[in-house]
């Protein structure tokens, strides 16, 4: 092998197939027995606004108690997959965050610690939760494997500019009015004969802010995804009803850009409504983004539901969303993770959390704050308290959000590059139904 | 068949290094054969090696097959040993062509075979044609020759995320250059990451990403062509066509039998490109087999499902690699 050029084709040949095989390696750093690893979501602006925010209230904790916490900030696109490969390998963080959805799933793989005991003592109890938050810690007549740490519901948020603009004075109260608003709200501001401002956005590729709207708008519609005997019902008369009416907004009322169809993050149609391109959005806690980018022309209404004033499932806006705690059962160093669940949960730490990343506290004791008692606070409490319902509290709901989601996403892709027919929506969501029943 | 004397004794030459024969001459059977001597020392020698392949290859790929025979979920995650044994009952469910499951299996297995002629199709007629175009001396073939070699350097991460910018269909460079520059598909920015133009896209990306490999490969192939054939056949009057059919292609011909072979295996099981242009769920239409299994794995928890999928799709490579290997590399196994 004299020929450097041959020298290097071979290098790069091994150099390839050993980089194939190694794969993905690395694990966490390995904590010593002052510190611990805590893996937290996404809760701000960004990951690192999210690990600024929550850094003071880690270095009080390190303060009080000595022990060192050694924080990593999760993207919601990364979360679910890193926990799931935590839980597979037993190799995982002391304590981390996870979607308060998935609680019944993640508590079934047993990984979890059970909230008894020293860690039930050390967050004070259950009395000391609000019980919608408390009923997502794990199935119903199981002992819950996560403690609740942030509180969020959907509601409607708007660019009051724009409303005043097209001389609407109010939002939005029920489906048909929230489509013929956003009709209206649907224009050709340059002149080129094509709409640049949208009455509605939303991230028609995130699977779980799909997987959502399903759930609300199937129960909107008197639907639901699993009958009683635990079927999947994902492709029932109302259930795809519900999704159509979703999808609807880009295939035939037109009210939602098709570009909306590749949007995968919750802010990018968050930017949308700050720069103008779009009127109206569902989100759980967008004005922690207003306030970053300085924009203060936004409202908030509940969720426009079916009818006015309905109540029980049909009067459902959103699921009980948050997010919770877990420690892991492998943690080697359980007592600090305790005591750090413990510290996030007391009065003053939600507080300070949930101002900071302006979503709701989960014990009743800091409910009272004047933080909390904004209008967007009191109508995302509103929503929580007599809107919402917990997500299946099923073993397989993780399962779930990723099929009727990817459903949905699918739909909004063919909106965007043709038509789709309600037979294509029956099809997708029966194909997403028997998915769903073989992994059952 | 006739042998050569050359290819008839390779062994004996290898087991008696002192007494080579000379070019031409047979091994002399008459003489009382030596017995190789017994040692551990080779044995010694691969044992690093071999523990390593079975920690590293063997013991997950035995792994992975037991997996496609048990029902393992997230129910059982934890204690894997204890999942319970179905049997065949992931493969009925994989290969079920009534089933939902199984009609993705079947028509995701195609079209990842179409992905991977059209992307080593693609990449080796590059490939080729930059070696051939380097392969003569000009000015600025250094350059050149790095310049090729850039999308192979680059992390795969980095390259496949930046064609993804690239082709979003509202703010990418694509639709910037086709749309608003010269005026292509009319007033619609048409969208490359979803439909059916997701598959085209993701044939550039990849056809991006490999063909400086074989463009590498080709190029250190053709070094080993003495150029008075070339002048040979140039004073015979062969075209510049002439000689690519029958002197160029014939004497790469080893190295493009591993080099195809490699590159089909790559790209037949290629995630990396519609993972990060397409996120955890690719499109219907631009589904391949690796995302698919990844999909029952990890998107429906079904790892019973996953594996027995993989395990297919093993033995249906094992068997493609055997019979291309028979086919291709004896006739070459001695050149070089």
């Amino acid at each position: 092998m004299k020929n450097p050029l041959k020298v290097l084709a071979s290098l790069t040949a091994v150099a390839s197939l050993a980089l194939s095989l190694s794969g993905c390696g690395g694990g966490s750093p390995q904590a010593t027995s002052d510190t611990i690893t805590y893996w937290a979501s996404d809760q701000g602006n960004s990951l690192d606004d999210t690990a600024a925010k929550l850094k003071p209230s880690l270095d009080r904790f390190t303060e009080k108690t000595g022990v060192k916490v050694n924080l990593e900030v999760i993207s919601w696109t990364d979360l679910y997959n890193r926990i799931l490969t935590a839980v597979t390998s037993g190799d995982g963080p002391d304590v981390l965050n996870i979607g308060n959805t998935w609680a019944v799933t993640l508590q079934e793989t047993g990984a979890f610690e059970p909230v008894e005991g020293k860690l039930l003592e050390a967050v004070g109890g259950e009395d000391r939760f609000l019980k919608t938050s408390w009923s997502t810690g794990g199935a119903e007549g199981k002992t819950p494997t996560s403690v609740p740490l942030y509180g969020l519901a959907y509601n409607m948020y708007y660019n009051t500019k724009l409303f005043k603009e097209a001389g609407i004075e109010k939002a939005p109260v029920t489906w048909q009015e929230f489509v013929e608003t956003a009709k209206k709200l649907t224009k050709d501001t340059n002149g080129d004969g094509k709409p640049d401002q949208w009455g509605f956005t939303a991230a028609g590729a995130s699977v779980s802010a799909n997987s959502h709207q399903a759930f609300v708008r199937g129960l909107q519609n008197g639907g639901t995804l699993f009958d009683k005997d635990g079927k999947p019902t994902f492709d029932s008369g109302p259930q795809v009803e519900g999704v159509k009416q979703f999808i609807d907004l880009m295939a035939t009322d037109k009210v939602m850009s098709p570009s909306d169809a590749e949007i995968s993050q919750g802010s990018q149609k968050i930017d949308n409504l700050i720069n103008g391109q779009a009127a109206m959005l569902f989100d759980q806690s967008p004005v922690k983004n207003f306030e970053a980018r300085g924009f203060t022309d936004w409202g908030v209404a509940p969720i426009p539901m079916m009818s006015a004033g309905a109540t029980g499932d049909l009067g459902t806006q959103s699921h009980v969303a948050g997010i919770n705690l877990s420690i892991f059962k492998n943690s080697k160093n359980k007592e600090n993770a305790i005591k750090l669940a413990g510290f996030l949960t007391s009065d003053e730490e939600q507080v300070s959390l949930n101002k900071a990343y302006r979503s709701l506290p989960v014990v009743s004791g800091a409910s009272s704050d004047p933080a909390f008692q904004t209008e967007e606070v009191k109508a995302k409490n509103d929503a929580l308290a007599n809107h919402a319902l917990p997500m299946p509290l099923i073993a397989k709901e993780g399962q779930m959000e990723t099929l009727t989601g990817t459903a949905i996403k699918n739909l909004f892709a063919k909106a965007a590059t043709g038509t789709v027919s309600e037979d294509d929506i029956k099809a997708a969501l029966k194909d997403a139904n028997n998915q769903m029943a073989a992994a059952q | 068949m006739s042998h050569s004397a050359l290819d008839s004794s390779p062994a004996a030459a290898g087991s008696q290094p002192a007494i080579d024969p000379a070019p031409g001459e047979t091994a002399d059977k008459g003489q009382p054969s030596r017995k190789p001597r017994r040692s551990f020392l080779p044995y010694g020698l691969i044992l690093p090696a071999a523990i390593l392949e079975i920690l590293i290859h063997i013991g997950p790929m035995l792994l992975g097959i037991w997996i496609a025979f048990i029902s393992l979920t997230q129910l059982n995650l934890t204690n894997w040993l204890n999942a319970p044994f179905v049997g065949l009952q992931n493969f009925v469910n994989g290969l079920n062509p009534e089933s939902t499951i199984g009609q993705a299996f079947f028509s995701t297995v195609g079209r990842t075979l179409g992905y991977t002629i059209l992307v080593v199709g693609f990449s080796w007629i590059l490939g080729m044609a930059g070696a051939v175009f380097l392969s003569s001396n000009f000015k600025g073939r250094a350059i050149l020759r790095t310049f090729f070699l850039i999308p192979y350097a680059l992390p795969a991460y980095v390259g496949t995320i930046a064609w993804a910018f690239m082709f979003n269909q509202r703010d990418g460079a694509v639709n910037q250059i086709l749309v608003d520059t010269f005026h292509l598909f009319g007033d619609e920015r048409p969208f490359w990451l979803l439909g059916q133009n997701s598959f085209g896209a993701m044939i550039v990306v990849n056809i991006w990403q490999l063909w400086p490999f074989a463009f590498l490969m080709l190029m250190a192939a053709l070094q080993n062509v003495p150029t008075d054939v070339y002048e040979a056949a140039a004073i015979d009057g062969a075209t510049l066509w002439q000689q690519f059919r029958t002197i160029t292609l014939p004497m790469v011909r080893p190295a493009n039998g591993v080099l195809l072979m490699v590159m089909s295996l790559w790209t037949f099981n290629q995630f990396n490109v519609p993972f990060v242009l397409f996120g955890a769920s690719s499109p219907k239409e631009a589904t391949l087999v690796s995302p698919l299994i990844y999909q029952n794995s990890f998107g429906s928890w079904n790892f019973g499902l996953g594996g027995a999928m993989s395990v297919l799709l093993l033995i249906a490579l094992f068997i493609a690699s055997v019979f291309y290997i028979r086919m291709v590399l004896p006739k070459g196994a001695d050149n070089d």
